[in-house]
């Protein structure tokens, strides 16, 4: 095992899966790297998920 | 977030505890703990029957405790995972060893109490920390009724209420009484920019997203009456200042520059007291308060920060420094969005990339090896056999079978002709369907296939994923949405909900018999770039870019590296600017992938994504040497400049060597003569920015001002120094500078523009006279110096808009593909954009856009393919008349004009059509056919549509 994690791994760690989070991910893997997105609550969106519309484009957050 | 969920590559941990970070960058251990989320998620589907028996009501978190829900529950519809999950602080049996009601109501048995806590180790080569922000301290709000009075709301509370799916379904009502509000007031700086909660810092994001949420409150009931207070409204972002003036002009909003002294309970609403600029007070009646809360730091920062070994600021958010502005202090470890320091989306998203960029730039070694590849199974070649069809009807829980008849309508879809298998199906998106369909297909040799279900927006890759792992080619696939066009939209019409539906499964079907099987493109990709400008912006792509591994050519129009950055001496943090210029520079020059070409110009590009060629002319002495480079991709960074206008607040200025810009005042505060800081200095904000000369707001004036002004105080402490502003927008953390600039002494006198500042010559000098409303008197003044905060504007955006057919806005900055989702793209693939060519913004935002600029510009380079989407456009040259009507519409340049046999004639670029179909939709002669969308295909759907009786 411990020899296992000791080669380089080509995978990076993600803390927080708001819109920050989430878009670090999606380029990560365009970047080709694996991606652990480690999100404290029950899914992942973070503040963005709660707001009616966004600006500067004010069209729906999701 | 449905593409996070749906990437082979990205593993969603959620519902986990970040433990421990050991190791070094490069091969970092992480323990992190899952806590159960008492479900089963690979056998949940999500259809909400649990959350319908669940006895036990609780405080929905989500609407922010406007609404109710149940401890079994998901936050919403489209939450990534859609796996419910349980509430452990409220569920009856983990409580009290009760109920387990839940447990037999779910069909799918994917309800699993025995579940544990887990703990995982992961093997990263680095860490970027995305926990966002926190709220503010509860006692900035309680200050102004919140908590006593129900009508009090934060702006987050009130985004749940504008929300169709918030508490009263997208309806603004009263909490006490549900009553609709008709006069709201905001209050701008709760918890921000106040150290009475210690937080000193500006959110930079409230003055926007009040501006938006009062604009679509009106939209929900134009007869309400919407008054913002606040003390400077900061919309510095780019056309954030037109959005301000539509807010005042179009809808109406009523702006009131005032200090909010209390809000208290009258009458049967609320009373809001409040102080203006004069001093003087008043009180107005209101029936909602909306509490413009700022952005804190995450609750747990110093967790993150102790387990990740990095340092915090004085406000517990992340701590960068300007030159590396996504890099903690803790090597391998990165930081992006809000806990970088408060910030909107835009600038989120580009912090993500640029994040993603610097991070792997330092794994490129491992780059690749971590990653999943998928394989399919070879395609059968349908194109001879005639269709069989195979239909499906979704259930979707009872989203669809609520109203829509599903069985009538299966049943119906298996008389039409060629359709050889169909059935119904309660989830079809969900694992197991998709092995169905897959043995279906098989079984029945099905050679088309179409799903009756919801979106294909959302659920159409899905679908052709499951096509493909069953060896069909994707684009034997049509999708017909019963669901938000059928069971949402005719909710109350069952019967006309259930014909509609049976009306569009006839035209999809229609349409699968012809439709084809396409072709998967790729175009090989030139691994390099070219970087046309070689400011700080253009040096720190290339650097970024050349870290990924991919040569890149820098061509700079000057004799030097730079640009803008080599006339400054000092920033308002006080770091050596002209040490890391020098550094920069030296650091491009050494670096082996970086071409520099100075005193050198582009003159064409040609070609698409992936492979463009483009002439460069280098002068050398008084030589022009040409050069033809071949790359794949675009970088754009040609900066800008100040703009010294011939006109301040209308009045031509006098010439005199007395009136400086703020960056000729740098110059002169940076030097050595004795006497550099003269004793008495007005400085003069927005000069010709913001509605004069240029019509927007420059960013970073204000900053310029206070930098400088405290600089004069510390050279010379006895100084006068007098900035007259109309907003002094010292956003984020450079308020704190903007405080201390007060409490040296230096004077901010407000003008509006109803009352501006007069200039006029005196002597060799010049007099200003101006309005200061605490002495609600005017004030006449001869400075030694005058001192102009210019604004900026873009460099040679025009030429380069025409040799790239890139678009500018009607300020001649460059216009990025989409501001929130695609901040450094230009609508052009293949071409990115950073720096001041974008728009306005201080050294730190430049570097973070150039390093995400490059590492989008990298992606094309990394997968050295582009893939064509297979319904680009298609253009039959035969019946082409070479007219190039198409060419100029298309507003992705994706069609060219070529000579065939001596004969003018369009052909699509594949690598470069987005597939908008305007170019079919124009050709006189019909000789343009979109792939998946034939005019075939689509008569078909239509004739299928009228012929109801045929069938
Ligand atoms: C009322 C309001 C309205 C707004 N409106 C707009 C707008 O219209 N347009 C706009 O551009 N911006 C708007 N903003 C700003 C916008 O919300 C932020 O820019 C954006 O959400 C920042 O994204 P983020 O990913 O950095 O943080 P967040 O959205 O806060 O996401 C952070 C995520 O990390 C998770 N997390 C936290 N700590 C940990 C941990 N220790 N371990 C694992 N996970 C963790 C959280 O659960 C969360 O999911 C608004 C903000 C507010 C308050
Ligand atoms: S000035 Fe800054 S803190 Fe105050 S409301 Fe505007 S953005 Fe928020």
């Amino acid at each position: 095992m411990a020899k296992a994690q000791d080669k380089k791994t080509g995978a990076v760690m993600v803390v927080g899966g708001g819109v920050a989070g989430v878009q670090t991910a999606l380029d990560l893997t365009e970047l080709g790297f694996y991606v652990y997105l480690v999100e404290k609550s029950a899914a992942i969106g973070g503040a963005m998920a709660q707001l009616d519309k966004t600006f500067p484009t004010n069209d729906c957050a999701l | 977030m449905v593409e996070a969920g749906r990437s082979p590559n990205i593993e969603i941990v959620s519902n986990a505890d970040l433990l421990s970070l050991d190791g070094k960058p490069g091969n970092f251990t992480a323990t992190v703990r899952v806590r159960p989320r008492y479900i089963d998620a690979e056998a949940c589907t999500a259809c909400g029957l649990c959350t319908k028996y669940c006895p036990r009501h609780m405080v929905d978190g989500y609407n922010e405790g406007l609404g109710i829900t149940r401890p079994i529950h998901i936050d919403y519809p489209q939450a990534v995972p859609a796996t419910y999950y349980i509430d452990p602080s409220a569920c009856l049996f983990l409580q009290h060893g009760t109920c387990q009601i839940c447990v037999p109501v779910c069909r799918s048995r994917a309800i699993d109490f025995s579940q544990q806590p887990t703990e995982r180790k992961l093997a990263v080569g680095a860490v970027i920390m995305a926990p966002g922000f926190g709220r503010v301290p509860e006692a900035a709000l309680t200050r102004y009724g919140y908590g006593q009075h129900p009508d009090v709301v934060t702006s987050i509370e009130f985004e749940r209420l504008l929300n169709p799916s918030g508490p009263f379904k997208g309806e603004v009502r009263c909490i006490s009484d549900q009553r609709h509000p008709h006069r709201i007031a905001f209050i701008q700086c709760v918890g921000s920019r106040d150290l009475g909660c210690d937080n000193g810092y500006c959110s930079s994001v409230c003055c926007m997203y009040a501006l938006k949420e009062a604009m679509v409150a009106k939209e929900h009931d134009p007869e309400c009456e919407i008054t913002i207070y606040y003390m400077d409204m900061r919309t510095q972002g780019k056309d954030f200042d037109a959005a301000r003036k539509r807010a005042e002009e179009h809808s109406g909003i009523r702006f009131v520059r005032a200090k909010v002294a209390a809000v208290t309970s009258w009458d049967q609403g609320l009373k809001l007291t409040y102080a203006t600029m004069d001093g003087s007070h008043g009180f107005t009646g209101y029936d909602m308060v909306v509490l413009s809360v700022g952005l804190d730091a995450p609750t747990d920062a110093g967790k993150l920060a102790a387990i990740g070994g990095f340092a915090l600021n004085r406000y517990d958010f992340c701590r960068t420094s300007t030159f590396a502005p996504l890099e903690s202090s803790s090597p391998g470890v990165y930081v992006a969005g809000a806990f970088q320091g408060p910030k909107d989306i835009p600038e989120s998203v580009t912090q993500a990339a640029a994040a993603a960029g610097i991070a792997t730039g330092r794994l490129k070694t491992q780059r690749g090896t971590g990653v999943i590849l998928k394989s399919y199974p070879t395609e059968k070649t349908a194109d001879a056999e005639a269709p069989r069809i195979g239909v499906w009807i979704c259930h979707c829980g009872i989203n669809i079978s609520g109203v829509v008849d599903v069985h009538k309508v299966t049943d119906y879809a298996g008389q039409m002709e060629n359709v050889v298998y169909f059935n119904d199906s309660m989830y079809s998106c969900s694992q197991d369907a998709q092995e169905t369909i897959k043995e279906k297909i098989k079984e029945h040799k099905l050679n088309r296939v179409v799903i009756a279900a919801c979106s294909p927006r959302t659920h159409e890759p899905l679908f052709q994923e499951t096509l493909k792992d069953a060896g069909l080619n994707r684009s034997l696939f049509e999708m017909v949405n019963i669901r938000d066009h059928c069971s949402w939209v005719h909710a109350n019409e069952p019967e006309a909900a259930t014909q509609k539906s049976m009306d569009l499964v006839r035209m999809g079907v229609a349409k699968a018999r012809l439709i084809q099987p396409l072709p998967e493109q790729t175009v090989p990709v030139n691994k390099s770039a070219l970087i046309i400008g070689g400011g700080v912006a253009g040096m720190t792509a290339a650097l970024t870019l050349a870290d990924q591994g991919f040569p890149c050519t820098i061509v700079e129009r000057q004799d030097l590296l730079g640009g803008m950055l080599r006339q400054a001496h000092y920033n308002l943090p006080g770091d050596d600017v002209p040490g890391f210029l020098k550094n920069l520079v030296d650091k491009v020059k050494k670096n082996k992938l970086i071409d520099v070409l100075t005193n050198a110009a582009l003159l064409a590009t040609e070609g698409f994504v992936g492979n463009f060629a483009s002439v460069v002319q280098e002068t050398k002495g008084k030589k022009m040497v040409e050069h033809t480079i071949d790359h794949g991709v675009i970088l754009v960074a040609t900066g800008g400049r100040p703009h010294r206008p011939a006109k301040v607040l209308g009045v031509e200025l006098p010439k005199s060597d007395r009136i400086v810009t703020q960056q000729e005042l740098e110059a002169q505060l940076a030097g050595k003569a004795k006497n550099r800081a003269p004793g008495s200095v007005v400085m003069i904000q927005c000069a010709g920015s913001r509605g004069d000369d240029l019509a927007y707001c420059s960013k970073i004036c204000c900053n310029e001002a206070v930098k400088n002004a405290l600089k004069i105080k510390e050279i010379n402490p006895a100084s006068q120094v007098i900035v007259l502003y109309r907003e002094m927008r010292t956003y984020g953390y450079a308020e704190d500078a903007y405080r201390q600039a007060r409490e040296k002494g230096v004077l901010f006198v407000p003008y509006t523009m109803d009352n501006k500042p007069v200039l006029a010559a005196k002597g060799k000098g010049v007099k200003v006279s101006y309005h200061d409303p605490i002495l609600r008197e005017a004030v006449e003044l001869a400075p030694e110096l005058l001192v102009l905060s210019v604004g900026l504007v873009p460099e040679s955006t025009d030429e380069l808009s025409k040799l790239l057919k890139i678009p500018v806005n009607a300020d001649k900055f460059f216009l990025e593909a989409h501001a929130k989702l695609r901040p450094v793209e230009l609508p052009v693939a293949g071409i990115f954009l950073a720096g001041l060519a974008h728009a306005p913004k201080p050294l730190e935002e430049i570097i973070v856009q150039a390093q995400a600029a490059a590492a989008k510009a990298a992606m094309p380079l990394v997968r050295g393919k582009v893939e064509v989407e297979p319904i680009v456009s298609h253009v039959d040259q035969d019946t082409c008349i070479g007219c190039g009507i198409c060419a100029s519409l298309c507003p992705f340049q994706a069609i060219q004009m070529l000579k065939v046999d001596n004969k003018r004639k369009a052909e699509t670029i594949a690598a470069s059509c987005k597939a908008c179909g305007i170019c079919a939709a124009h050709c006189p002669t019909f000789a343009i056919s979109m792939g998946g969308f034939t005019n075939e295909q689509i008569n078909a759907q239509i004739q299928a549509f009228g012929a109801i009786d045929k069938e």
